[in-house]
């Protein structure tokens, strides 16, 4: 439980020290856990997001907890237990004024803005509402500054007399970007932003997410399954497996000197456009355990190439595996002295 | 390898009314070939795919031009001869496999009944399906479950099970791992490489991404607006691209390095 500022967790769970040297972290996740029935959708997270510019990857396959940690922080979930803390405030007892203005200080881009804008609302109007909503600028500016949010998003500013449908999908994703940082927000949630569209249109949402973080000084969360995204764009990245951390860490430690196996198989299994690499990707055998019916000791070990007795037998801890880098693995000595995963995997499951 | 080519577009046209939306000179697909088709949204790789199933007109497309199976010329053959040839020689998977399942059989019905439509005899269809599933790596016990106690990645399998029970010699895959996680796009990757290998399979697959088409195609090519803009062998257009927008594309694709 985390009900003020307070940035003594116990030493084996406490976030790994993120961001620039000793500044405060925005948002402070600590020892989170989120239940849907039996289920345990997150289970004991502890992550921290520093004053912007900055990014947290939240990386994971479907059923890893990565979007349910991301509701939890707009109140979209209630947790069971743990909290999340906001510049200080404990975002769970927030009430009246205090949580309008954290709705307005915390905002939220979804993997499909077909479900996110309203159909029949034109783009301006979509953008006005939030404006007046939150009394963002005088009612007679309104339609200037959503004007000018579509221009800072890339698009057109006549686009605000068009409606969802007469748009492309990454097109209604930076009408989604632009709607989000309209109130001028200090923590934006990014959801699986780029997986409904086109590698090209990616790459032009990836840009612009990076102009804008450097232009606002954004901090954010990226959701993904895909590491090439968060490569671009996070400079910390939290591996999630059945809604626990199993490596947090500097995404380029993340990237090339992985200590958990799970994180070298999902780095492995990001296609690659250099042809002569096809032959060694790590191939995890297999789907994700079910939650409600969790694995014993560590949840990763069925899928495991280098899983041990030990391994079902006995919980493993977060624990430090290099400066700001924490591994939740029995075999991290091992992985991170280059132990070979093999790269087929030819039986029945 | 390509010289006769088992699957062969020539001067096809795809309209809608006065509208053309495909226009493809040459396109082959050899025996155990797999050829990646690469574009964006709206580059006319998925009406390629409708024309060469004999569905374009279920759209409102007209089609001209020849696709020929084998040497049989596919246009304008009667839609009860399409259909011998539509999913039994000719298979498709798409995107989204759960829109291909009806949600209320039971997956071991959806595959008996679709092996039953192409000939297997009542008895056979069973022992058919449980050897088709076993072949893409998926438990047999599979088929008294429903689609929507399957995750995508199984559901994925369960739908190229049906094309490896009927023999199917060319598999039109149209973006099956998009939609999928990364993990499971390549265990779906690797079983496609493993069919070409094994039962020499051909297959047309069908991507924006490139870097999924570098995982598995040995040629690409690569369509803008209705046109092929560059063909070739894969480790040639992928890394020495002749067109502007091949390059393009290249560049879109995440590069692991961090700059951060």
């Amino acid at each position: 439980m985390t009900a003020g500022p307070a940035e003594s967790g116990p030493a084996d769970s406490g976030p790994a020290d993120s961001g620039p040297a000793g500044a405060a972290p925005l948002l402070r996740i600590a020892d989170l856990t989120v239940r849907f029935g039996p289920v345990r959708a997150v289970d004991g997270v502890s992550l921290d997001v520093a004053p912007g510019p900055f990014g947290l990857g939240l990386v994971g396959e479907s059923g890893s907890g990565k979007s349910t940690i991301g509701r939890a922080i707009l109140r979209l979930v209630p947790w069971a237990s743990g909290g999340i803390t906001f510049d200080g405030q404990n975002v769970g007892s927030l009430r009246g004024p205090a949580l309008k203005a954290y709705r307005r200080d915390a905002q939220i881009v979804f993997q499909d803005p077909d479900n996110s804008l309203d159909p029949r609302m034109a783009i301006g109007a979509t953008i006005a509402e939030v404006l007046r909503a939150h009394q963002v600028v005088p009612r007679a500016s309104v339609s200037d500054r959503a004007a000018g949010m579509l221009t800072e998003a890339g698009l057109d500013p006549d686009f605000a007399q068009r409606y969802p449908h007469q748009l492309s999908g990454g097109q209604r994703q930076r009408v989604a970007i632009a709607r989000a940082l309209s109130v001028q927000p200090r923590l934006l949630v990014l959801d699986e932003p780029t997986s409904a569209l086109d590698v090209r249109t990616q790459a032009h949402i990836l840009k612009l997410i990076a102009r804008l973080r450097s232009e606002r000084k954004l901090s954010y969360l990226l959701i993904t399954h895909n590491f090439g995204v968060v490569s671009e764009l996070c400079e910390q990245t939290a591996v999630l497996y059945l809604g626990k951390v199993a490596e947090i860490g500097a995404t380029n430690v993340l990237l090339h000197a992985a200590a958990h196996p799970y994180t070298v198989a999902l780095r492995s299994a990001v296609p690659d456009v250099d042809v002569a690499a096809r032959r060694s990707r790590i191939v995890l055998p297999g789907d994700p355990p079910d939650a409600a019916n969790p694995p014993s000791g560590c949840v990763f070990h069925p899928r495991c190439p280098l899983a041990i007795d030990r391994c079902s037998a006995e919980v493993p801890v977060l624990r430090e595996a290099g400066p700001g880098h924490r591994v939740a693995c029995h075999r991290a000595e091992d992985v991170l002295a280059g132990a070979p995963m093999p790269t087929h995997h030819r039986s029945l499951p | 390898m390509t010289e006769t080519g088992r699957l062969g577009v020539t001067d096809l046209r795809i309209c809608f009314g006065s509208r053309q939306v495909v226009s493809i000179d040459d396109l082959r697909l050899g025996h155990a070939e797999i050829l990646g088709l690469a574009g964006e949204s709206g580059s006319g790789k998925s009406m390629t795919t409708l024309a060469i199933l004999g569905l374009a007109h279920t759209v409102g497309a007209s089609v001209s031009g020849s696709i020929t199976l084998d040497g049989q010329e596919l246009i304008g053959l009667p839609q009860e001869r399409l259909r011998e040839i539509r999913g039994r020689r000719i298979a498709a998977i798409f995107q989204s496999p759960s829109t291909a399942f009806n949600p209320v059989y039971r997956v071991g019905t959806f595959l008996t009944k679709a092996l039953r439509l192409h000939g297997a005899t009542r008895s056979e269809a069973p022992d058919l399906a449980a050897g088709a599933l076993r072949q893409v790596l998926l438990s047999p016990d599979l088929m008294r479950r429903y689609p929507s106690q399957l995750s995508g990645g199984q559901l994925q399998r369960v739908a190229i099970a049906l094309a490896v029970a009927l023999r199917a010699e060319i598999l039109l895959a149209d973006e099956p791992t998009s939609a999928l996680d990364v993990t499971v796009q390549a265990e779906v990757l690797d079983l496609l490489r493993d069919l070409r290998e094994s039962i020499g399979m051909s297959i047309l697959f069908i991507s924006h991404d490139l870097a999924v088409v570098a995982e598995l195609c040995d040629r690409v090519a690569v369509m803008r607006d209705g046109l092929v803009v560059e063909q070739g062998p894969a480790t040639q257009v992928l890394s020495a691209p002749a067109d502007p927008y091949t390059a393009d594309l290249l560049d879109s694709v995440p590069k692991l390095a961090s700059p951060l």
